[in-house]
């Protein structure tokens, strides 16, 4: 099996790791309640997509 | 070589993701929509879509194609007398998916997939046609008017930018007339909606046009926008 020769350097590991990122979450507002919603998914606060309201969407006290 | 499955591959087996899809697509016709992750729900779509088929064939032999895939005879019946007739119209399509956001725990996207029974929607192109020939209607109708009167309309509408500036809860605004007790037009040249919470108008081929409750109503989108409404979805 292969196998590192040489043990890695903090500095080539935290440089490897910096380039670890984040991006930021694409937010809409819902035509409906005005809470910031993703596109393409039902609003999570007042559970409607295109007209249609779907119980399930709404998030509850237990999800964050 | 054989064209793989599209979608990703469920449960630990063949044999296994062939019970997933058959329980799925028995709970999805047992209950009309049923919630599961992203992934099982486009996995299902086009088996539900094609047991439907089977379904508005509505003979023997399709009832024991199916009867190889859901095995509860409740739910086959079901799926052949209450769901096929409400699909006899509908050119596929049947079932809808809809993204509901993450679960918590794992964060598996969910979706929600239902079966389309409402009746078919008019097509746009039947709704743009409506909507020009009421148009053409109004024009005639405004060209019978005198001119007079419209410069009269003009400054009056002036006036009310002026005062809605200054308070923006205005009564009624100009070039507007209220809606009748159940939200109709009070007049058929009065064609705009508006909606007097939002500030905003709805024209006749607008998409929230059908749904909106005007309060009053205006005789064209020009009108609307003098009057302070801005239009709906802009």
């Amino acid at each position: 099996m292969a196998v590192p020769k040489r043990k890695m350097s903090r500095s080539n590991t935290r440089s490897r790791r910096a380039n670890w990122k984040t991006t930021a979450t694409v937010l809409t507002t819902c035509p409906q309640c005005k809470a910031p919603t993703q596109p393409h998914v039902a609003c999570p606060s007042c559970g409607t997509y295109k007209g249609r309201h779907y119980d399930a969407a709404e998030r509850t006290e237990h999800q964050g | 070589m054989p064209t793989p499955t599209k979608g990703p591959r469920l449960g630990g087996g063949p044999a296994h993701e062939r019970l997933i899809l058959a329980n799925l697509a028995t709970s999805l016709f047992e209950n009309d929509s049923i919630t599961t992750t992203e992934a099982k729900a486009k996995r299902l779509r086009p088996l539900a879509e094609r047991l439907i088929t089977f379904a508005k064939r509505g003979d023997l032999h399709a009832r024991r194609r199916v009867m190889t895939v859901v095995r509860d005879k409740g739910v086959v019946h079901r799926l052949f007398t209450e769901i096929a007739p409400d699909m006899a119209e509908r050119p596929g399509g049947y079932t809808r998916i809809t993204k509901i956001g993450a679960r918590k725990g794992d964060n598996a996207p969910m979706a929600v997939i239902e079966l389309v029974r409402e009746p078919i929607a008019k097509k746009a192109t039947v709704k743009e046609a409506e909507a020009a020939t009421k148009r053409a209607a109004k024009d005639a109708k405004k060209a019978e008017k005198p001119a007079k009167d419209e410069e009269v309309v003009e400054v009056e509408v002036e006036q009310t930018e002026a005062t809605e500036a200054a308070e923006a809860a205005a009564e009624l605004p100009q070039g507007a007339v209220a809606a009748n007790e159940d939200g109709s037009s009070p007049d058929d040249a009065y064609t705009v909606k508006g909606n007097m919470n939002s500030m905003k108008y709805h024209e006749p081929d607008g998409q929230w046009f059908e749904q909106t409750v005007a309060e009053v109503w205006f005789q064209s989108a020009e009108d609307a926008e003098a009057a302070g409404f801005t239009k709906a979805g802009a």
